[in-house]
């Protein structure tokens, strides 16, 4: 009989790791909190750092699953995980219970919860937004506007929002974040030929290939500006536009800059539903409460429980092309531990 | 008026909205390179005027970004016009006629051409 895997969350890393493992020849089940596949995917129209279409990533991995024998059972809630001699029991809400040989775990991220910020104003002056809500509006297409309605002629992109921030107890860079802002400055800009855009930043991690480049050409073909200081505070005007106050520190000088729109840039915090599995599981976490393997540098995707495996954003932020890669990671580690390799010692152990 | 015996500091904000971005405009209509700089202070750091006066050539990029005329019309006359920083920088920026522009944009502002 063919082992079984359980792949906890439906988002890119659990489909592309369930084609996979499936392709293996292993009986793949993805248990899915949401009703539909993808993830946060579904939520952003086109990716960086070559402005494809996300709904084309979806696809890719739809295509797969069809191809392969991967059962998705939605809208599922795990009450219970026991670990009974060398498989596990899950125990999913008003099912029957499942059995698994391995469990991938691929819970992802949420959002950072901009609110938490209040001193950025969001929630509380109508046209700071965060750059998850601007790609809801370049996802109704036709012309920009601000929440208030104006056509914008100014906005700022701050950097950093919920990263790289003891106040918000999230000491970690984010990744992913700064290349998006400069991704969504290129498309309003494209957008708003007219606007003027500025980013507000600590330092531009533009890490991956391609993204220094397309740093430059937001700087030569669209004119965004730059601008290296973090935002303090926010105001908002009596029509309601929002005062920016920074420290322009490539000048020791405080500045002050109205803006029609202000975009939160917000980062990646470990899922609730990340939390909820680790404590099921006993799995370790970091202070940040993103998932640990038992070693930084050789078990990646290897949990502290045998033959529990994670992969994807619910060990730390990445970008799609990382979570790709470090799904298929997870889908040769399972394989071994199925096939009975032991990946420490590097001996089977039958 | 009457003379109180003292002044008031001039602000130290930088009042964006408020200030003349005449300069800033003509260099970019006649040197887009002024559009790459990313200040990573090459220039500055090669710079022979700068290494023996307070000149800061990176810095005056950022003053003319931020349209504080005073401040460079002030910064713009201290080059020499040797060119080394254009040969450091990484992002092909050609500062040397950066300065030609920008002296050329504040006679032009003086003249009331722009
Ligand atoms: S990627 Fe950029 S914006 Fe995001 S947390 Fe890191 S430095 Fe900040
Ligand atoms: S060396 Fe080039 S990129 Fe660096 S600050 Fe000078 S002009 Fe800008
Ligand atoms: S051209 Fe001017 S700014 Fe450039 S290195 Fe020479 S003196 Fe300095």
């Amino acid at each position: 009989m063919n082992k079984k895997v359980v792949v906890i969350g439906g988002g890119i890393t659990g489909m592309e790791a369930s084609v996979q493992l499936s392709a293996l020849g292993y009986s793949v089940t993805i248990l899915e909190k949401e009703s539909q596949l993808g993830g946060h995917l579904k939520d952003w129209t086109v990716l960086f750092p070559n402005l494809r279409k996300g709904t084309e990533i979806v696809s890719f991995l739809e295509h797969g699953l069809e191809l392969q024998e991967v059962n998705v059972i939605f809208n599922s809630k795990i009450n219970e995980i026991k670990k009974i001699n060398k498989h596990y029991e899950i125990i999913v809400e008003g099912r029957k219970t499942l059995v698994a040989d391995a469990i991938l775990v691929a819970t992802g991220f949420d959002l950072f919860d901009a609110h938490r910020k209040e001193e950025f104003g969001y929630g509380i002056y109508e046209n700071v937004i965060t750059s998850y809500d601007l790609e809801k509006i370049f996802a109704k297409e036709g012309e920009i506007r601000t929440p208030s309605g104006i056509k914008p002629k100014r906005i700022g992109f701050i950097h950093c929002v919920g990263s790289r921030d003891e106040k918000v107890n999230n000491h970690y860079c984010s990744n992913v974040c700064c290349v998006t802002g400069v991704k969504q400055a290129m498309e309003l800009k494209t957008l708003i030929p007219d606007a003027e855009i500025f980013n507000f930043y600590m330092d531009m991690r533009m890490f991956d290939t391609h993204f220094e480049e397309l740093y430059l050409e937001s700087q030569k073909k669209y004119g965004i500006n730059f601008i290296r200081g973090r935002l303090s505070e926010a105001n908002e005007t009596i029509d309601k536009r929002i005062v920016i106050k920074v420290e322009d520190t490539l000048t020791s000088r405080p500045l002050k800059m109205t803006v029609d729109m202000m975009v939160l840039l917000v980062g990646m915090e470990p899922s609730k539903g990340t939390k909820e599995i680790a404590n099921l599981l006993n799995l370790k976490m970091r202070e940040s409460g993103f998932l640990k393997p038992e070693d930084d540098h050789t078990m990646s995707n290897v949990s502290n429980m045998p033959g529990v495996f994670f992969a994807g954003t619910c060990s730390g932020p990445m970008s799609i092309k990382y979570t790709f890669t470090d799904a298929r990671a997870a889908v040769t580690k399972i394989n071994c531990f199925l096939k009975e390799y032991e990946l420490q010692n590097r001996i089977l152990v039958n | 008026m009457t003379d109180f015996g003292f002044t008031i500091n001039k602000p130290r904000v930088i009042d964006y909205d408020n200030t003349d971005k005449r300069v800033l405009k003509y260099l970019l209509a006649h040197e887009p390179s002024f559009n790459s700089c990313i200040f990573c202070g090459s220039c500055t750091a090669t710079c022979s005027a700068g290494n023996f006066t307070d000149f800061n050539i990176r810095k005056l990029k950022i003053f003319i970004r931020r349209g504080l005329t005073e401040e460079i019309a002030s910064e713009a006359e201290k080059c020499m016009l040797c060119g080394k920083c254009f040969l450091v920088c990484p992002r092909g920026v050609n500062n040397r006629n950066i300065i030609l522009k920008v002296r050329e944009a504040l006679t032009k502002i003086e003249s009331h051409e722009l």
